[in-house]
């Protein structure tokens, strides 16, 4: 039997611990491999000052190797540690558009995410992640409490 | 003859709420102060708004207008041939992926454009409507649609030879690219004279027309609602938000004003929109109006050449093209091919000048504020005031007003609003602008970027507190010395342009630059 890949929309903080460590017990029944996506929500039509323009280039380059070492690094090093094969993808953009991006991109057979973030007021009425997800995800969708 | 354009054409349209502010203020510091700088400053502002011998026609218009004309036919009409290209661009088609979280096109050009959106759109418009007729209108348009091909030119070149650094901030403009450009083409001194020349004047026009004159107007427009008061209050509030703004780093305020600002000229078209189609009966005759005012005598003073000069005046004023500010703004755009932003900021122009002041034009013509004689036809002309008569004589911002105000009876209010937030928003770009020009004079810095802001600061008390006739005259022609001194390093670049341009296009077509979406 092939390998399967689950992704895990790694938002960093408890919450994603506790759907990392639900990720990682599901994928150590068949040796899965998890994808750990980390989005970083960003619009092209987003309105910047000229400030903001011109030291854009500078800031995603700290923001990008922020969520590296102090998101993405430990939690890769968690799965490694489980005994599992580990895969982190750092993106710009919609998160669960890329998250559904990422999903097909690596075959993914399950998508897990966490249910946090979708009390608060804005994800009432814009919509949340797992709310999304659960509307355009390719594959089957774990939405964690 | 002294040939005052922007400032007294738009003082004169304010001359209501802010003449008993003006009166007060008539006081011997004032008047020394004025004094003072029009002894200094008079031959050079003389010098930039004088006539071509003969005529009326300031000749630095013409020098502005005859660039685009060149622009154009040398890049055989690349606003029509790019147009579709330039709206597949900002969309996003062309944008690699990988490249989300750097700054898009769209976001260069929306920041662009509310630098440039402003008063000259709502007030400016009117001043052309009312001194030179409807047709003004068409030599408007005209001017905008040829300075699409100068919007073009500068802003590739300040994206091709704009600086990057180490820690991945860039600085781009006309000061970059007349000193690098210049050089590679053999003129290594001359480049660096013109750079900081062109800088000079990039300060002291932020200092002047980006600053102290839309303090003044802001001042005389929230005066002409709440009733008058002192001006440095006005200053000291505006002030304050601007020190906020761009010495304390609070950035909520320029993002709530850079949200706000797109959202009101959406609002003020929409309101345009809906007042032409109320009228819908009348749009063919308004266009009517427009062409024939643009070619023949509809009883305005000057005829057709009064129209002429009023339309190509206002255009210049209101989109900037050639004058080389926009420049400053595009150039933080991520691209690999310093062309696309080029093609990008040709949409500039259009919507600053062929969409929304046509629109303005439009609302004006199709409510009738214009007095028509109903026996000839002709407008009804007011010698006194030097233009068109008006109902309740109003003119500038308050004829637009009155125009929005014949339909919409509280449109004025917003239009108030958005006066306000468009003056606050094109400071803070002209803050920018200033700020860039004067590292490039002084160099990068905490120190020197923090002596600017405060000394910007302190001009906006003085702007909204003070009547200063020749400051801000001075100021104005500073603008238009940056046009100067731009458009020689433009006619010495464009064949530079014009490789990358006959190379993208070639690279387009044989598919190696590819569409992601």
């Amino acid at each position: 039997m092939t390998q399967e890949t689950f992704v895990v929309a790694y938002e960093g903080g408890a919450d994603s611990d506790r759907v990392l460590s639900y990720a990682i017990s599901r994928a150590q029944r068949g040796g899965a491999k998890l994808v750990l996506a980390h989005i970083l929500e960003w619009s092209p039509y987003a309105f910047l000052t000229q400030e903001e323009l011109a030291e854009r280039h500078a800031r995603r380059k700290k923001e990008m190797a922020r969520a590296q070492e102090a998101i993405l690094a430990p939690a890769v090093e968690k799965v490694r540690a489980a005994g599992l094969e580990a895969q982190a993808e750092l993106r710009y953009g919609s998160v669960p558009e890329l998250i559904v991006d990422i999903a097909k991109e690596t075959n993914a057979a399950l998508i897990f995410v966490g249910r946090a973030g979708s009390s608060s007021i804005a994800a009432r009425i814009f919509g949340s992640v797992p709310l999304a997800l659960a509307q355009i995800a390719p594959v089957p969708t774990v939405i964690v409490p | 003859m002294r040939i005052t354009i922007f400032p007294v054409a738009m003082a004169a349209s304010f001359a209501a709420t802010a003449a008993v502010a003006q009166t007060a203020q008539t006081d011997s510091f004032d008047a020394r102060v004025n004094a003072v700088a029009e002894k200094f400053t008079a031959p050079f502002v003389n010098f930039i708004f004088s006539s071509i011998p003969g005529t009326n026609f300031p000749w630095i218009v013409l020098w502005l207008l005859g660039a685009a004309l060149i622009f154009t036919f040398y890049f055989s009409f690349v606003q029509i041939r790019a147009f579709g290209h330039a709206l597949a661009l900002v969309s996003g088609k062309y944008s690699d992926p990988k490249d989300a979280g750097e700054v898009s096109h769209f976001q260069a050009l929306a920041t662009a454009l509310s630098g440039t959106v402003g008063l000259g759109n709502i007030a400016g418009v009117a001043v052309a409507m009312s001194i030179g007729g409807p047709g003004a209108t068409f030599w408007m348009i005209l001017a905008g649609f040829l300075g699409m091909a100068s919007k073009f030119t500068e802003c590739t070149l300040g994206v091709k030879y704009r600086n990057e650094y180490p820690d991945g901030t860039v600085s781009g403009g006309p000061m970059y690219y007349l000193k690098k450009g210049l050089a590679e083409r053999g003129y290594a001194g001359f480049g660096k004279f013109m750079a900081i020349m062109f800088s000079i004047f990039c300060v002291l026009g932020s200092l002047g027309g980006g600053n102290m004159f839309q303090a003044n107007q802001a001042h005389a427009q929230i005066a002409g609602i709440v009733g008058d008061y002192p001006g440095w209050i006005t200053g000291v509030i505006f002030a304050a938000i601007v020190f906020a703004v761009i010495v304390g780093g609070l950035k909520s305020i320029a993002q709530v004003t850079e949200k706000v600002v797109p959202f009101m000229g959406v609002l003020y078209c929409g309101a345009g929109l809906i007042i032409v189609l109320m009228n819908y009966d009348k749009i063919g005759w308004a266009f009517g109006q427009i062409f024939a005012g643009a070619f023949t005598d509809l009883g305005i003073a000057g005829g057709m050449v009064g129209a002429l000069i009023q339309g190509l005046r206002r255009a210049a004023f209101s989109n900037e093209a050639g004058v080389g500010s926009a420049a400053i703004a595009h150039s933080a755009v991520r691209t690999k091919e310093p062309i696309t932003e080029g093609f990008v900021s040709l949409l500039e122009p259009l919507i600053d000048t062929v969409v929304i002041c046509t629109m303005t034009a439009l609302v004006i013509i199709i409510t009738g504020v214009l007095q028509i004689d109903p026996e000839t036809g002709r407008y009804v002309w007011n010698a006194e005031l030097g233009r068109i008569a008006t109902t309740g004589d109003a003119g500038g911002v308050q004829l637009t007003s009155a125009a929005f105000g014949s339909t919409i009876s509280w449109f004025p209010y917003v239009l108030a609003v958005a006066v306000i937030l468009f003056a606050f928003s094109t400071m803070l770009s002209w803050s920018y602008y200033g700020l860039k020009a004067w590292t490039y004079m002084f160099g990068e810095g905490k120190a020197q970027e923090i002596s600017f802001k405060l000394l910007f600061c302190l001009f906006v008390i003085i702007g909204a507190a003070m009547n200063l006739g020749p400051v801000v005259d001075f100021s104005d022609a500073a603008i238009f010395a940056m046009g100067l001194v731009n458009i020689v390093g433009l006619y010495i670049l464009m064949p530079v342009v014009k490789a990358e341009m006959v190379s993208y296009f070639a690279r387009l077509k044989s598919g190696e630059i590819k569409r992601f979406k």
